[in-house]
């Protein structure tokens, strides 16, 4: 940013760095993401359209989509909560919880999926509580959430605990020495000066649901219709040799994300301005 | 240090006044916080506590045999096999991507920027698939690697570039504005006094920015060990050929022999425990506080 010359840099190595930099770019990424879309692209439109709209396709879309919305809000609300606890209060043990939030970051995604699994099955330390309740948990919809829960989790907190930090607390102050109560304080002021980071954690958080796999396989029983998430739909497809209905769910899926990364740069930009005032 | 323990005795005065207009009512503290500590007490420790006991379930002699059994010794050295390829590969890719990035003006910089960070809006399913489409026997260069007799997917070299793929941006997005941040004044200065492109690089460059090169190799090994969708897709599922960990933790799981899954899986929780401490040392030395 303070920089002022121009790319004739008296540096050394712009020309190796890039040129490596793109070269490896295209055939790690560009080249093999290409793949999908050009596939894609030789199927005739009517194909596609049969392919990405069966009734099997559309349950998986709606599971996908609805427990990851789901999973993203609750993470939204429990999110905030453990990110104002962890800037605002102190107790004993707090820096070992707030490194414990990455977790979900940390833990290998099967690990999770069969440790959930072990949790909320019928016999398990949670799900023996809650089976004579009436809720059963994995093998449900239920599971899917759980799992999509405990993989967002770390979203949220970490883009909301930095602009926590960073808030002045003269604008509480003046709010308070104005005769604000503390409730409305936190509604009226803090609430939307943290919206753009709870909006952005939430995308982050529903993004990366929608395409995770191997902590949802375990816990869901991968049943047709009703507990088979998107990306075991494609594995199921690709292992019957169906690789074109395969290619072509992935399409939906990857311009969906892509989509997802936009609107996420967009409210990031967004948000920085908003803190920038 | 000294002079930041006399800065923040010479403020707390002024922040005490302050306090109690920022400050909950203790009711709404503890109740915040036993929620809080409630809800990651069933999200994050329980699902870890389980994998220790479940692993254990069968004593430690069951365990020890279970680690040392030849097919989960070949998924170990697979594993640290991947590991010991994608991570160097992406490291490499992440210093000379931030170097370009951070040193130098060129248009279609934000465009590139972007490009880095496609890898993880991609499902990890779509990550493998999309190697199966260019490798595989029906692929783009399926037919050519048959008449060659190279196997890449359901071998060996699929599952590392699969891993590469989903560990592609991790060294990158770490470097890039933390040398934005850092600027060129230093190298300029070296290079005006007479040092090359290379010892500018080894020995002003990279101890400046060593410690987010380490945070990044953190994630980036994390992430490549654990990796479960993509190399699920193009493994094939050999037992003692291409199977990695994690593939190995779901065959046993799925052959109901659970404190066999477990036990290999405790192996990856301990990997995951350790990155945990070492970022977090790593964050702390990075901001100065111990």
């Amino acid at each position: 940013m303070t920089r002022t010359r121009n790319s004739r840099s008296i540096l050394p190595g712009f020309g190796l760095s890039l040129g490596f930099t793109v070269a490896y770019l295209g055939l790690i990424v560009l080249i093999p993401l290409s793949a999908a879309f050009i596939r894609t692209a030789g199927m005739s439109w009517h194909d596609f359209v049969a392919a990405v709209s069966s009734p099997r396709v559309i349950a998986a879309y709606r599971l996908s989509f609805g427990a990851s919305l789901a999973a993203g809000l609750v993470n939204v609300v429990f999110g905030l909560v453990v990110a104002w606890v962890l800037v605002r209060y102190s107790f004993p043990g707090k820096r070992i919880v707030d490194s414990l939030v990455d977790l979900p970051f940390a833990l290998p995604t099967a690990v999770a999926g069969i440790a959930l699994t072990s949790l909320y099955s019928p016999n398990g330390w949670v799900g023996r509580w809650l089976v004579p309740l009436g809720f059963r948990v994995a093998f449900t919809w239920s599971g899917v959430f759980v799992a999509l829960t405990f993989i967002g989790l770390p979203f949220v907190v970490r883009t909301v605990q930095p602009v926590l930090l960073e808030l002045e607390p003269e604008i509480e102050e003046a709010s308070s020495t104005l005769g604000a109560s503390r409730l409305q304080t936190v509604i009226r002021i803090l609430l939307p000066e943290l919206a753009p980071s709870l909006l952005t954690g939430f995308a982050l958080a529903f993004a990366r649901a929608l395409g995770e796999y191997g902590s949802v396989v375990f816990i869901s029983g991968n049943m047709p219709m009703r507990t088979e998430i998107v990306p075991l739909l494609i594995i199921t497809k690709l292992e019957q040799y169906d690789y074109q209905g395969a290619t072509a769910i992935a399409v939906v899926m990857l311009v969906s994300s892509f989509v997802l990364l936009l609107l996420i740069n967009l409210l990031q930009k967004w948000s920085r301005r908003h803190q920038a005032i | 240090m000294a002079s930041a323990i006399a800065s923040t005795l010479a403020t707390r005065p002024v922040r005490a006044v302050s306090h109690r207009a920022t400050r909950d009512p203790a009711w709404a503290r503890w109740t915040l916080t036993a929620v809080a500590l409630l809800f990651l007490a069933f999200f994050l420790v329980l699902p870890l506590l389980v994998v220790f006991v479940q692993a254990l379930d069968k004593g430690g002699a069951y365990f020890l045999a279970t680690v040392r059994e030849p097919d989960a010794l070949a998924s170990i050295r697979l594993t640290l096999l991947t590991v010991a390829i994608a991570v160097p590969a992406n490291v490499t890719f992440g210093v000379s991507a931030a170097w370009a990035i951070a040193k130098f003006r060129f248009p279609g910089k934000s465009l590139l920027t972007t490009l880095i960070d496609l890898p993880f809006a991609v499902s990890p399913v779509i990550s493998g698939l999309i190697y199966v489409l260019v490798f595989g026997a029906q692929g783009w260069l399926g037919p050519w690697l048959i008449d060659h007799n190279i196997r890449i997917i359901f071998a060996v070299p699929g599952i590392i570039l699969a891993t590469t793929f989903v560990t592609f941006p991790f060294v990158a997005r770490e470097l890039i504005p933390l040398m934005q941040a850092q600027g060129t004044d230093e190298e300029y200065s070296a290079v005006t006094l007479g040092a090359s492109g290379w010892q500018t690089f080894w020995r002003v460059t990279l101890p400046n920015i060593r410690w987010g090169l380490l945070y990044g190799v953190i994630l980036c090994n994390a992430r490549a060990m654990g990796e479960f969708g993509a190399v699920s897709v193009v493994s094939g599922h050999i037992r003692g050929e291409t199977n990695t960990m994690p593939l190995h933790v779901e065959i046993l799981y799925n052959e109901y022999n659970i404190v066999g899954a477990f036990a290999v899986a405790s192996l990856l929780a301990l990997l995951a425990l350790a990155t945990l401490v070492l970022k977090s040392i790593v964050e702390w030395r990075q901001t100065g506080t111990p």
